[in-house]
């Protein structure tokens, strides 16, 4: 069944099209990788699809509704969820109040406490998240006094806090030293049992190992699209990406 | 909880003290506490929203001239007077909040400068209803309050009457900022997009924090007026606009003791340089280049450094 | 019932108006697109320029009015451009000009000049002779020739400043720096020079049309209020740092302001502009953003 659906989705920047005519689908559950040289596009569609970059054309459709024109934090609320490429934490605050900011957006949303959330629903939401992506031990630390590495699967916690539907990461394992890797990995499969996942990344080898099904993309264009095995083999693919 | 503890402690300070306080520094601190209470509202937007705001005057104003004109011209009683100021005050942060929905940054300064600067222009030209420069000079009837007649002019109502609403303010602020609501105004100062991005409709968490904080420095200002029984052309001036910026600047941004720390502190410096010189607002010139270059945290940064370095 | 010699009055005074209003606002302007920074003390600069005219000015001197005019017309751009100079490396450059905290130093400058000029020059309006006497006649009415001479200063003054930035190895390395900093630095442009050097040349701008008004209106150590608040506007509505903007945000609001001023009164023009800029954000909010990031 398709979660997301766009439809001819453009943007012009000046002159150039960083995205052109792409339509793109997305079925619910799955984990989604998109690789692509730099200036493919990629960044750029997953933009329009969390709405941080308006369409110059085309349609994003989520769960059977056009969301073109809606608003990020509308998006959010329908389950649509970006952490960023490099990563925003709020780092003068402490980790609570990090995964809080997610998790009180939710609650305040299901059960209807705009003010006096109760303290313990929300210590449960954020303590949850917390230790989905074992960070237990870090919670009461200031964001920005916590490794690189660490500051990342915050980000992820604050997505998880929200309960997304779809969750998009761009570029997850950047910056990850390799032995934080295998564990990002296990995170994700286990995240994907509740919610479907698109990542943009460039570590080939994590994307093939992770992936259900892999979207190639260049010059602003889908150039292939499959499952792993498929896209090692597709030759245009090796030609335009893999060959190098 | 400790946290509110160390807040009601404060308050029981302040009320305890007033029966030892000379005189003089009696009314100094009944000052205080009523400017207090604009500080706080300036801090709701500037250090725990991240919004600077060069005319925080406009809010003060109008809760002065929208208490000050309605006893003055339709004889509303003291407290009818303290409603119209703070529905006055209300109504200028909704307008003021509607025409800046969208601006941040440099531009929400300048248009807060300049719209802060047309009131005051504005209690100029229409002097025939606001007196202009001269003011107006109430003389309001006491209130009845438990049987009790308190007459405005008695210091020990002035000192009280502050008292109450600069424990509202304080104990207000602090359960606004961290509720959840508040938590998500840091959030905003720290990374605006990263906000939005989390879901919420950042420029409405804005718009409630310029009212919230429009309406509690309007609160001051209808206080201020009635409990001194004057309203002029000078509340609107761009003096009320700096001080709230140095008290807050001055205390630590996004500590709710910060201001009125700062408070305290710039009225006692300058209530010392004006028995000097006449020019006494060049200590408030030159506090402003100090913290920019020196302590940009404020006593409250400064203070928690000193307590790092013992710990 | 506004007859035509009255319109022809207020167009020349809102025409005169606006060649000094062109002037204090195109160093702001300046200023801003070059540094990216708000200088809320810009108001001083045009009183202090007052003040020196006036002690410039035949009291003192005990010559020609004209002598005392010219020398101030010298000396002025050259003391508050030193004292702008030191505020740059005193303060600005020390804080790196980050926008928001150069607002709250500069905002303490304002109250240092200004006070310190309370301080020493004391609290009077003090009026100025005329460097020139002559009037001209127009159908109805004479007209103060000096006001034209000043219109006409401004004039060159804009002319000579825009010959600056497009003529000079300098004004090379100030455009340079307004498009991208960074990349100008790369280039071997010395941009934190360039800074000082740009914001000196504000401060004089708005020295020079503080010599310009001081005959018009008298030296006082309140009057940097108007021209700041009227420089605001102009730069808002001309494109945060848009030079060309500036100037034909400038001619429009000072011919506008002055005439009001004129036919009906000076604090009602003020009232009236500055709501008019509120109501230009609340129609294009982008209007500011687009300026800002040229």
């Amino acid at each position: 069944m398709t979660l997301l659906q766009t439809r001819n989705l453009t943007r012009q920047f000046g002159g150039i099209r960083a995205v052109n005519d792409v339509s793109f689908a997305l079925e619910r559950g799955e984990i989604r990788g998109v690789i692509g040289p730099n200036g493919a596009g990629k960044t750029t569609l997953v933009g329009m699809i969390c709405g941080r970059v308006p369409p110059s054309a085309g349609t994003v459709e989520f769960d059977g509704a056009n969301i073109t024109r809606l608003q990020p934090w509308d998006r959010v609320a329908r389950g649509i969820v970006y952490t960023f490429q490099i990563t925003s934490v709020f780092k003068r605050l402490t980790c609570r109040d990090n995964v809080a900011l997610a998790a009180q957006r939710r609650l305040t949303r299901t059960t209807g406490h705009r003010f006096a959330l109760p303290q313990a629903l929300l210590d449960a939401a954020v303590d949850e998240a917390m230790a989905a992506v074992g960070l237990t031990e870090e919670t009461e630390r200031i964001a920005g006094e916590l490794p690189y590495g660490h500051q990342r699967l915050l980000e992820i916690a604050m997505g998880l806090a929200l309960k997304p539907a779809l969750l998009i990461l761009d570029e997850p394992t950047q910056g990850l030293a390799p032995g934080d890797i295998a564990p990002f990995c296990d995170l994700i499969r286990r995240t994907a049992a509740t919610t479907t996942i698109l990542f943009i990344e460039h570590n080939l080898k994590v994307v093939l190992e992770l992936a259900d099904r892999v979207t190639v993309m260049d010059r602003g264009a889908i150039l292939a699209e499959g499952t792993p095995a498929e896209i090692e083999q597709h030759p245009a693919v090796q030609q335009a990406y893999l060959g190098d | 909880m400790r946290i509110y503890a160390l807040h009601l402690a404060v308050v029981a300070a302040l009320f305890a003290v007033q029966f030892a306080l000379p005189a003089y520094h009696y009314g100094n601190v009944t000052r205080i506490m009523l400017y207090a209470v604009f500080a706080i509202g300036y801090n709701i937007l500037f250090g725990y929203t991240g919004l600077l705001s060069l005319g925080h005057a406009l809010f003060f104003a109008a809760g002065a001239y929208g208490a000050g004109l309605t006893a003055h011209w339709w004889s509303f009683g003291p407290v009818a007077a303290l409603g119209a100021g703070v529905g006055a005050a209300l109504l200028v942060s909704l307008v003021t909040g509607l025409i800046v929905y969208r601006t941040t940054g440099v531009a929400f300064l300048i248009v807060t400068l300049m719209l802060a600067q047309a009131a005051f222009l504005s209690t100029l030209y229409f002097n025939t209803v606001t007196l202009g420069d001269q003011g107006i000079v109430l003389s309001l009837p006491p209130v009845e309050l438990f049987g009790a007649a308190l007459h405005l002019a008695d210091p020990a109502v002035k000192y009280n009457a502050s008292l109450v609403a600069f424990a509202v303010a304080l104990l207000l602020s602090l359960w606004l900022l961290r509720s959840p609501f508040g938590r998500v105004l840091i959030a905003i100062r720290e990374n605006e997009a990263r906000t939005r991005l989390l879901g919420y409709n950042t420029a409405l968490y804005r718009f409630a924090a310029l009212v919230i904080s429009g309406t509690l420095s309007g609160l001051a200002g209808a206080l201020y007026c009635l409990l001194f029984g004057y309203v002029g052309s000078s509340f609107a001036s761009l003096q009320y606009s700096t001080l709230p910026l140095l008290w807050t600047l001055l205390g630590g941004t996004g500590v709710t003791l910060g201001p009125p720390l700062g408070t305290a502190i710039t009225h006692y410096l300058i209530d010392i340089s004006s028995g000097l010189t006449s020019s006494y607002m060049i200590i408030v010139g030159v506090a402003l280049v100090a913290i920019t270059l020196w302590f940009p945290e404020g006593l409250a940064g400064w203070f928690r450094r000193w307590r790092r370095v013992r710990s | 019932m506004i007859t035509g010699p009255a319109l022809l009055l207020a167009l020349l005074e809102g025409s005169v108006g606006a060649a000094v209003l062109a002037l204090t606002a195109l160093g702001l302007s300046l200023v801003f697109g070059v540094m990216r920074v708000i200088n809320i003390a810009h108001g001083e600069f045009v009183m202090l320029g007052a003040v020196v005219a006036w002690w410039c000015s035949a009291d003192l001197l005990g010559a020609h009015p004209l002598l005392g005019f010219l020398v101030a017309l010298a000396v002025a751009p050259l003391i508050v451009g030193a004292i702008a100079l030191a505020a740059d490396w005193l303060v600005l450059r020390r804080i790196s000009y980050d926008p928001e905290r150069t607002i709250v130093a500069t905002m303490g400058l304002l109250y240092i000049i200004q006070q310190g000029v309370l301080m020493s020059y004391g609290p009077d309006a003090r009026p100025l002779d005329p460097p020139i006497y002559f009037r001209v006649q127009f159908p109805g009415f004479g007209y103060s020739g000096y006001k034209l001479i000043v219109a006409g200063l401004a004039l060159l003054l804009l002319a000579a400043t825009w010959l600056l930035l497009a003529r000079t190895r300098i004004g090379l390395y100030m455009r340079a720096t307004r498009l991208d900093s960074e990349t100008a630095q790369a280039f071997g442009v010395p941009v934190k020079r360039v800074y000082a050097i740009v914001f000196a040349l504000g401060a004089m701008l708005a020295a020079l049309s503080g010599v310009l008004i001081a005959p018009i209106r008298g030296a006082h150590y309140l009057m940097g209020a108007d021209p700041l608040l009227l420089s605001f506007i102009v730069v808002i509505v001309g494109g945060l740092g848009n030079l060309r903007g500036t100037l034909l945000a400038a001619a429009c609001i000072g011919i506008g302001e002055g005439m009001i001023s004129v036919l009906f009164s000076p604090t009602l023009s003020k009232i009236i502009a500055t709501l008019l800029v509120a109501a230009v954000l609340v129609v294009r909010p982008g209007g500011l953003a687009r300026g800002a990031t040229p």
